[in-house]
């Protein structure tokens, strides 16, 4: 008996009772699309986080004020914010790198009719560089403008669209608070990352916020970007050692400053979505397994059912192994027209959810690989069971069987 | 597929045809016992007979007799629990299953009493299914299986099932399927048990012809003394024994 006749066999009788075959096969179905589809979401949503936080800009560090944890109590307070001598000492003793201090405030921007609520940013030309975040029209801020602290500004293209409606905004002046300021420049647009607008940022000379809308010398933020790929590990001990001897941190305190770093955000995030993935994928497992048994139930009714045949099939000379052969390709043909069934599901599932969710769309022929495989392992396992309880029929009584 | 060769054991092979063979089949002091201790049931007690070459045997019985279990043993279905049955000279009882499979997917032919075709498949895939398991080509195999069916009258219903054939029509399919791969035995297990009289004397007729053209032995269990007056000889049993034996005239007399 050759492979065609016995696959041939096998489609005549899942065809025979083709409702009670798709139920039999869709535990297979579920299991599969729900292993393809998770994991393959897992990887879109790892994907679209590495993509934002890349147009962040990658090497960068952000230094911020974080808490002293003094006293009896153990009260927390907030840590003193930064001042310019602390960017300046970054930037003098640190090799490779570029620095751009913020002193931020939020404040309420009006043109015409218009108004925003902004998210106003006092640094200097290197925030540009440092955050991989240019200007497109108009200029950068000019050193005088800088030194001096004059009253001018650059802004996100979210702003130019909610405040200017689409006018051109160079030249214009905008109030800020109580300061007129003077466009010069619009940013290059970004892009929404993580619920935050980079698109609705607005720049100043760090001296003219920090004078007019702060009121102290305060840098709340520094940025750093290390030049060299691969050195923003060096650059952040450095900079956490620095800091400390700076703001005179004793040796047994922890830091009263964060240092953060994209390549960590990075980091944690793949692992929670790589725990995530592993953890939906031993659940889909799971489901496959009860799939499995769903298979192995039916082919045992089946093989019951079935007896009479399996009786004229022997007498008419099957042997042992044509019997075993018949009901395990039977159990497996099942079962991997339930694979492919569930990889097409999963896969359009994927598609449809990134599509929905606005994510990159990955298809991993890994696990397509891996659903497929397991599905037709389960055949086999599960099938073995019914098959030999069929081979080892005694073709007598199994002939007398009703 | 491995291991599902269609050539029969080397040994099965030896004789040129088996319808030279003077001796085709060989009982001596067969003993089939089901159970032990006071449960212990002789199904057949101590059986010794020959079959020769195309003789058309019947044989006959009250149930429980044992003529099913001599059936079940000529058949290669069933191994006695003692004594030797000989096959064209080979031992069966020294056979295993997969063997004795073999042995009936090349030599033998059977026709049940309930027809046993595969329900919901074509008279066709029924009479084709034995050429499946000796790996005959798709297209020889439809062929053989056409001209089996015109063999038994049943060329046009090629593509009914076996819901859409009359009884008797049905039997003749599993004639067809018995006869398709060319066998020197047909075994017979009241082959016309669920047919009418009318019915059952056609199938007979078709019996004698086909065994006269093809000089085929065949063994066949009945009840029916108009039935098993067809046959040369019948062997009539009781308790397990054959306690008549010899031509229909005279064993149903």
């Amino acid at each position: 008996m050759n492979v065609v006749d016995t696959l041939l066999i096998a489609l005549q009788a899942i065809g025979r009772n083709k409702l009670r075959s798709f139920l039999t096969a869709l535990g297979i179905i579920i299991g599969v699309a729900s292993v393809v589809a998770m994991v393959q979401l897992g990887q879109s949503a790892t994907l679209a986080v590495t993509d934002q936080i890349a147009s962040i800009g990658s090497n960068l560090l952000f230094v911020s004020p974080g808490t002293n944890r003094r006293g009896p109590g153990g009260v927390s307070t907030a840590a003193e914010p930064f001042e310019m001598d602390d960017v300046q000492a970054i930037r003098e003793e640190i090799d490779g790198v570029r620095v751009a201090p913020a002193a931020i405030r939020s404040a309420t921007a009006v043109y015409g009719n218009a108004n925003q609520t902004v998210s106003v940013t006092g640094t200097t030309n290197e925030y540009f560089t440092v955050r991989n975040h240019d200007v497109v029209e108009g200029r950068r801020f000019e050193e005088s403008e800088l030194t001096s602290g004059a009253a001018v500004c650059i802004v996100g293209a979210t702003l130019v669209d909610e405040l200017y409606l689409g006018q051109d905004p160079l030249g214009t002046l905008l109030r800020v608070n109580r300061t007129a300021c003077r466009v010069v420049g619009v940013l290059e647009t970004k892009g929404s990352s993580m619920g935050q607008d980079p698109d609705k940022t607005l720049l100043m000379p760090i001296k003219a916020a920090q004078r007019r809308l702060v009121g102290s010398l305060d840098v709340h933020t520094i940025f750093i970007s290390a030049i060299a790929d691969g050195a923003t590990e060096r650059v952040k001990a450095d900079v956490e050692s620095l800091l400390r001897q700076r703001r005179h941190v004793a040796p047994d305190d922890e830091d009263d400053f964060n240092v953060f770093d994209t390549q960590d955000v990075v980091e944690a995030l793949e692992q929670t979505t790589g725990t995530l993935t592993v953890f939906l994928g031993a659940i889909a497992a799971v489901s496959l397994l009860v799939g499995g048994i769903g298979i192995m139930n039916i082919m045992l009714v089946s093989v019951t059912e079935r007896t009479r045949e399996i009786g004229i099939r022997l007498a008419i000379g099957a042997r042992m192994g044509d019997i075993l052969r018949q009901f395990l390709v039977e159990a497996v043909v099942l079962s991997t027209i339930g694979g492919v069934i569930g990889l097409v599901l999963g896969t359009g599932g994927t598609w449809a959810a990134t599509a929905q969710l606005d994510m990159p769309l990955v298809l991993s022929p890994g696990i397509m690989l891996l659903g497929f495989s397991f599905s037709v392992f389960i055949g086999i396992a599960f099938g073995l069971i019914p098959a030999r309880k069929a081979a080892g029929l005694n073709p007598i009584d199994a002939l007398r069987a009703e | 597929m491995p291991g599902a060769t269609s050539s029969a054991p080397v040994a099965l092979a030896a004789p040129q045809d088996p319808r030279d063979a003077p001796v085709v089949l060989q009982l001596r002091d067969v003993y089939k016992i089901y159970g032990s201790g006071s449960t212990e049931v002789r199904a057949l007690d101590g059986v010794t007979l020959d079959i020769t070459a195309s003789e058309f045997v019947a044989v006959m019985g009250p149930s429980g007799s044992g003529k099913s279990t001599c059936m079940n043993i000529l058949g290669c279905l069933d191994v006695p629990s003692a004594g030797t049955y000989r096959f064209r000279g080979i031992d069966v009882g020294k056979l295993d299953r997969d063997e004795l499979a073999l042995l009936r997917r090349h030599f033998m032919g059977f026709v049940f009493q309930s027809f046993n075709l595969l329900p919901r498949v074509d008279a066709l895939r029924n009479v084709e299914l034995p050429l499946v398991y000796q790996g005959v080509p798709r297209a020889e195999r439809r062929d053989r299986a056409l001209d089996a069916l015109g063999a038994v009258g049943l060329s046009n219903r090629a593509r009914a099932t076996s819901g859409q054939l009359s009884g008797g029509q049905q039997q003749r399919v599993a004639i067809a399927r018995a006869l398709v791969t060319e066998p020197p035995l047909l075994l017979a297990d009241e082959p016309t048990g669920n047919l009418d009289t009318t019915t059952s004397r056609d199938l007979m007729e078709l019996f004698v012809s086909i065994r006269r053209e093809r000089r085929l032995t065949i063994a066949m269990v009945t009840h029916e003394p108009d039935i098993a007056a067809y046959a040369d000889r019948v062997l009539y049993f009781v308790d397990g024994r054959v306690v008549k034996d010899g031509p229909p005239q005279q064993v149903l007399a």
